[in-house]
């Protein structure tokens, strides 16, 4: 067992999840499951294979360019409005679970 | 007027002769929704006053004798994880259950721009993260060809809505196989377009260098006609690609004569379905029979394919799901005293279980100490799986495997076991992985008379052959 339940608990700390005792047993037992799975990885030889995060970085771009160059399809001019109008105040608000009418409410932030 | 066998070009032409209405076609899929989806589940919301105002739009076209566009007045469904404006998108998850968008996703927006008639928000697993729709917090959705079985996921209710007549067309979305699994469950044409060529501005992230948006439809020139509609660079979406979008329909009927087809053994290994397995070789067979060559290639790497997608995806997915702390929007639980003491409460009342799964591996591969021997090397793994491919497609135009290694499972048969259900992604994720389209049409039927999925794999960016590859075969059967 590689995952613990104290390695349950600091994860799901992290990850801002308040799981109950028969959830933390569950995830126990599921991530020590599938992490033995996923395991199989280390049988590849990667120490000179580079890692890929987008895929977008491998077409579509004129690789001559330099640098951020070859991304300048997709920025545009840093201007106040950007793409799109914002919304408007009232709209932003309409799916708050809880506001004054200005601003998002919410419970204390410092505890004490 | 056969809503099962109704395509794009039958409802907008009959709309446009006036020998229905848009109206019409809107009320007869609701009708028939009323009739069969209570046992299918396939919808969560109707969005019945924005569907008749935009009939009534081109009902007027219609009758002013104007042209109608590509969908002027098809009755099309939207996966619920993407964003409608004024109307309730729930990703299939408690979380938000209430929330109503104040925008339009940009594939929805050029789907209206195009005629579509928006009948409501299809059900899927939760966040789109599932292999049997079982995941949705809502209920599950049935397959219209084996009630008790599963439609596949996470896509369920695009594709047993278009499988049942509810819907002409429908988008879903696809992270490691959720357009095309459940296309090839329940027997419709399921497209996942290039990575780049569909905005995903409005769908609710799940994993960002994985997630598509693409068709599930009854053939495949309705899939092309939807690809067309929705394809090209927005804006508002960094990582849409400014590569000219071709004529997909006009491609369609090009000859597969000379197309030269792989076929990579690591797809039919042990666990394939002998039935699937036969279904596949046969369909093959026809494409050869229509002047296709066969090649044999190879993919090494596929049996890592799985293990690195549920790296990724669960990394990215416990980034993206951050956001959903009930402040702004979604779920807040009731009587908590403190910031943090809301976060964690609201998550843990609004997600479901694999959602809580899904963010715990994510974080777990992401935390010190283990990002490198889980998520970097998932990262490196998949630069060699992206490999395969490139040296695959320098001898064939396309690679023609499975979708699925089986056909629909029951309802229950795998939902206690989060390793079985991710098997259920075997010949899917290695696409999503490399970013190239895929696309699954139906090819038979198992002696259950449950249908089989082919899958044809292309290039970047040469949905057009696959496209084509499809048709032709549709054609045969």
């Amino acid at each position: 067992m590689r995952v613990t339940e104290n390695d349950v608990d600091y994860v799901a700390d992290l990850a801002d999840l308040e799981l109950s005792e028969q959830e933390r047993t569950g995830m126990v037992r599921d991530l020590n499951s599938i992490l033995d799975y996923v395991d199989r990885l280390n049988e590849l030889d990667t120490s000179d294979v580079p890692p890929m995060a987008q895929v977008s970085d491998c077409y579509g771009l004129e690789q001559a360019k330099p640098g951020s160059e070859k991304y300048a399809y997709a920025t545009r001019e840093d201007v106040p409005e950007g793409l799109r109008l914002s919304l408007p105040h009232e709209v932003a608000l309409e799916n708050a679970p809880d506001s004054d009418g200005t601003f998002f409410r919410v419970p204390k932030v410092i505890e004490r | 007027m056969d809503l099962s066998r109704l395509t794009i070009d039958d409802a907008r032409s009959a709309v446009q002769d006036r020998k229905t209405t848009a109206l019409g076609l809107v009320e007869a899929h609701y009708a028939r929704i009323q009739k069969e989806d209570g046992q299918i589940g396939a919808f969560l919301t109707l969005s019945k006053e924005r569907a008749l105002e935009q009939a009534d739009r081109f009902d007027r076209m219609a009758a002013e004798g104007k042209p109608l566009p590509p969908l002027g007045g098809v009755p099309v469904g939207i996966k619920d994880v993407m964003s409608t404006r004024g109307v309730r998108t729930t990703a299939g998850s408690k979380i938000l259950g209430k929330y109503i968008p104040p925008f339009d996703c940009t594939a929805v927006a050029r789907m209206e721009a195009a005629g579509a008639v928006i009948l409501g928000k299809m059900n899927c697993d939760e966040f789109a993260m599932g292999s049997s729709n079982e995941n949705s917090a809502f209920h599950p959705v049935r397959n219209p060809h084996d009630l008790n079985r599963v439609p596949g996921g996470s896509s369920g209710g695009s594709a047993a809505a278009v499988a049942a007549g509810m819907a002409v067309v429908t988008l879903g979305s696809d992270t490691g196989g959720s357009i095309r699994q459940p296309a090839s469950f329940c027997g419709v044409v399921g497209l996942m377009p290039t990575y780049g060529r569909v905005s995903r501005y409005g769908l609710i992230a799940f994993a960002s260098s994985l997630d598509h948006i693409g068709p599930l439809a009854k053939t495949v020139k309705d899939a092309a006609i939807v690809l067309r509609t929705i394809a090209g660079r927005d804006p508002m979406d960094s990582t849409s690609v400014d590569i000219p979008v071709p004529d997909y329909v006009a491609e369609l009927d090009k000859p597969v004569r000379g197309l030269k087809l792989g076929v990579a053994k690591e797809y039919f290994g042990e666990g394939l379905d002998d039935e699937v397995r036969q279904a596949v070789e046969t369909a093959i067979d026809k494409l050869k029979n229509l002047g296709c060559e066969i090649v044999p290639v190879s993919l090494p790497h596929t049996p890592y394919a799985i293990p690195t997608y549920y790296l990724v995806a669960t990394a990215e997915a416990s980034s993206n799901l951050a956001r959903y702390d009930g402040v702004r929007y979604g779920h807040r639980a009731a009587g908590v005293k403190t910031l943090s003491e809301m976060y964690r409460r609201s998550r843990d009342e609004g997600f479901g279980a694999e959602v809580k799964r899904r963010i715990m591996l994510g974080t777990y591969a992401l935390s010190a100490g283990y990002y490198d021997a889980y998520y970097l090397k998932a990262q490196k793994v998949r630069t060699l799986l992206t490999r395969d491919f490139e040296q695959a497609f320098g001898k064939v135009d396309a690679i023609v495997t499975p979708t699925s290694p089986t056909a629909a499972f029951r309802l229950g048969e795998k939902s206690n076991d989060p390793l079985a259900m991710y098997l259920a992604d075997i010949y899917t994720v290695t696409a999503d992985l490399a970013g190239i389209p895929g696309i699954s049409v139906p090819c038979g039927k198992t002696k259950d008379k449950l249908p089989i999925g082919l899958q044809i794999l292309g290039k970047h960016f040469d949905e057009a052959t696959i496209l084509r590859l499809a048709h032709a075969y549709e054609q045969t059967a």
